[in-house]
């Protein structure tokens, strides 16, 4: 059995892989030889762990390792892409929860004050995500609603909720046991914490939520590391900690809001006075095919709506069938469209789109005008021209895809409704914008008959 | 001594991972926050320590040891399969396009 030098020894090559594999993950040529080191690295942790003398009991590892593999791999395997959101949140969870457990085992065997508090801060992070991460699930496969959830004096109820979280932990921490009454205060208040301050948070905010639950499970992982003297757990908790957050502050500056405001303003739950009035062109698939089929470059834009009509493969379809005419087809992704960081893109993968037609917002924008037409589908606040032009909208100083500087617009849409922030869109009214009424999927789908026609 | 040799770790992990994350391209955000996510996972080298030594003495150490292995497994294996296959499905369209994505 191995000595604890050789352990850490390991620990560091782990180290290194998971390095190397989050660097290569940053190339799409190269992102999954990336993620292959990276669960080489966690594969070597792992053996070299379990060869560890301080392991004595071999049936509880062995049967739960069983049983988390299992699960683990029907569960990657059996979701549909489409689910991708609630599948991660449901992973950030238990890599949460997991690092809760562990931090409470470490009282176990020890009550230094340093291990008390490294505890408490895995516990209390640790059981934010995991109950935070539960809603995120429920919002994102519609088990619960997906608005904001707002009720009377739920500040008042939070602040309440943190004083006493604060007071548990100090009274723990004076006098810290794996059965104090104080730490089970402090897992109930953590797990409450993260009910409320997601139930509030509203469906299009979700990928600011996902990437911030994604480092705090990160930021439990390192705390529990503290806790059991671990330095792989610090390493790597810290590395995801702080990727998490990287990622979080880019969903926030493509809102242009603050972190706070996303996590505690309810956005979206009110309708704004802001009331756009004017006349919208409606267009028919024989009169949008005419026009589709006359253009040299056609941009798509899509948003959650194409997720929810599962329009991607059509959407390919129609891409395919136009290239092979000649037309210069791109797709222009905006960062926060959909439900998590990279949505648009994963779908749109998925149904065999290269990844160089995938635009970002700021690589589109400067050429709008040289496309002929802009096809949003199913996307509306981040299309949304008041973002740039009225200074009293809620979403003002958004960054949008300006499709409006294109020569047509095609907004595929079910009615006129506002988007999730509630905002009327005056890109619906605008003279070179055509609606294209009914469901995404449909509506593509006989624009595609009218080609083969 | 140990505590600021942790702390000392602690920073220059956090200032690596803001390092390699800041250059990532929006197409790779979901893998790279699952991927992400799997590493978390690590908390499972904790869960084995915790469910392996406790034994005998302490049931309740055990059970929460034996309760974290679980999730965190799950954590760990559906984490990099799920980002194996979704990278599995980013194609370039000069490449024959394999049937590799679906496992």
């Amino acid at each position: 059995m191995l000595s604890q030098f050789y352990i850490n020894a390991v620990y560091v090559i782990a180290a290194i892989l998971f390095i190397l594999g989050l660097k290569l993950l940053s190339k799409p040529k190269t992102a999954r030889t990336g993620n292959l080191l990276s669960a080489l690295g966690m594969l070597v942790a792992i053996v070299v762990t379990l060869l560890s003398k301080e392991i004595v009991d071999w049936t509880t590892i062995i049967v739960c390792l069983a049983i988390g593999s299992v699960i683990g791999v029907l569960a990657s395997r059996l979701v549909a892409l489409t689910a991708m959101p609630q599948m991660v949140a449901v992973f950030n969870g238990l890599g949460g929860g997991a690092s809760m457990l562990v931090a409470w085992v470490a009282l176990f065997g020890s009550s230094e004050r340093f291990v008390a508090i490294a505890v408490t801060l895995s516990v209390v992070i640790g059981g934010i995500t995991f109950a935070g991460s539960g809603i995120a699930w429920g919002k994102l496969s519609a088990v619960l609603a997906s608005k904001p959830l707002l009720f009377l004096g739920q500040r008042f109820i939070n602040a309440t909720l943190f004083i006493a979280l604060i007071v548990c932990a100090v009274l723990f921490v004076v006098e810290p046991a794996p059965t104090s009454s104080y730490l089970y205060a402090i897992i109930g208040i953590a797990l409450l914490l993260g009910i409320l301050t997601v139930l509030p948070i509203g469906g299009a905010d979700m990928p600011v939520v996902i990437s911030l639950l994604n480092s705090y499970s990160g930021l439990a992982a390192c705390a529990a590391g503290l806790a059991i003297n671990n330095v792989i757990l610090i390493v790597s908790g810290a590395l995801v900690g702080a990727a998490g957050i990287i990622l979080t502050n880019i969903m926030c500056k493509a809102m242009n809001r603050s972190l706070a405001n996303v996590l505690f303003s309810g956005f979206g739950a009110q309708k704004s006075a802001a009331k756009v009035e004017g006349q919208a062109n409606p267009i028919t698939p024989e009169d949008a095919y005419l026009i589709l089929e006359a253009a040299n470059s056609v941009a798509f834009v899509p948003g959650y709506g194409m997720a929810v009509a599962q329009a991607q493969h059509v959407v390919h379809e129609l891409g395919t069938l136009l290239e092979t005419r000649g037309t210069d087809v791109t797709y222009a992704i905006h960062p926060v469209a959909g439900r998590m960081p990279g949505h648009m893109n994963v779908l749109l993968a998925e149904a065999n789109v290269s990844y160089d037609q995938l635009l970002e917002m700021d690589d589109i924008n400067p050429k709008m005008n040289t496309i002929d037409v802009a096809v949003v589908i199913g996307a509306n606040d981040v299309v949304n021209p008041a973002a740039r032009e009225d200074e009293s909208s809620p979403i003002y100083g958004m960054p949008i895809i300006n499709v409006d500087a294109a020569k047509t617009v095609f907004v595929l849409k079910r009615s006129l409704a506002s988007g999730f922030s509630g905002v009327d869109n005056p890109l619906f009214f605008n003279s070179n914008t055509r609606m294209l009424f009914g469901d995404a999927k449909q509506s593509i789908s006989s624009l595609i008959t009218e080609f083969k026609d | 001594m140990e505590i600021v040799f942790l702390a000392l770790i602690l920073v220059l992990a956090i200032f690596l991972g803001f390092e390699l994350i800041s250059k990532v391209p929006a197409t790779l955000h979901t893998p790279l926050m699952s991927g992400a996510n799997a590493i978390s996972g690590i908390t499972l080298v904790g869960a084995l320590l915790a469910a392996g030594t406790g034994s005998g003495t302490q049931e309740l150490a055990t059970w929460l040891g034996a309760g974290a292995v679980v999730f965190a497994t799950v954590n760990v294996v559906g984490g990099y399969l799920v980002t194996d296959r979704m990278l599995g499905l980013f194609k370039q369209r000069s490449k024959p396009t394999e049937k590799d994505g679906r496992p």
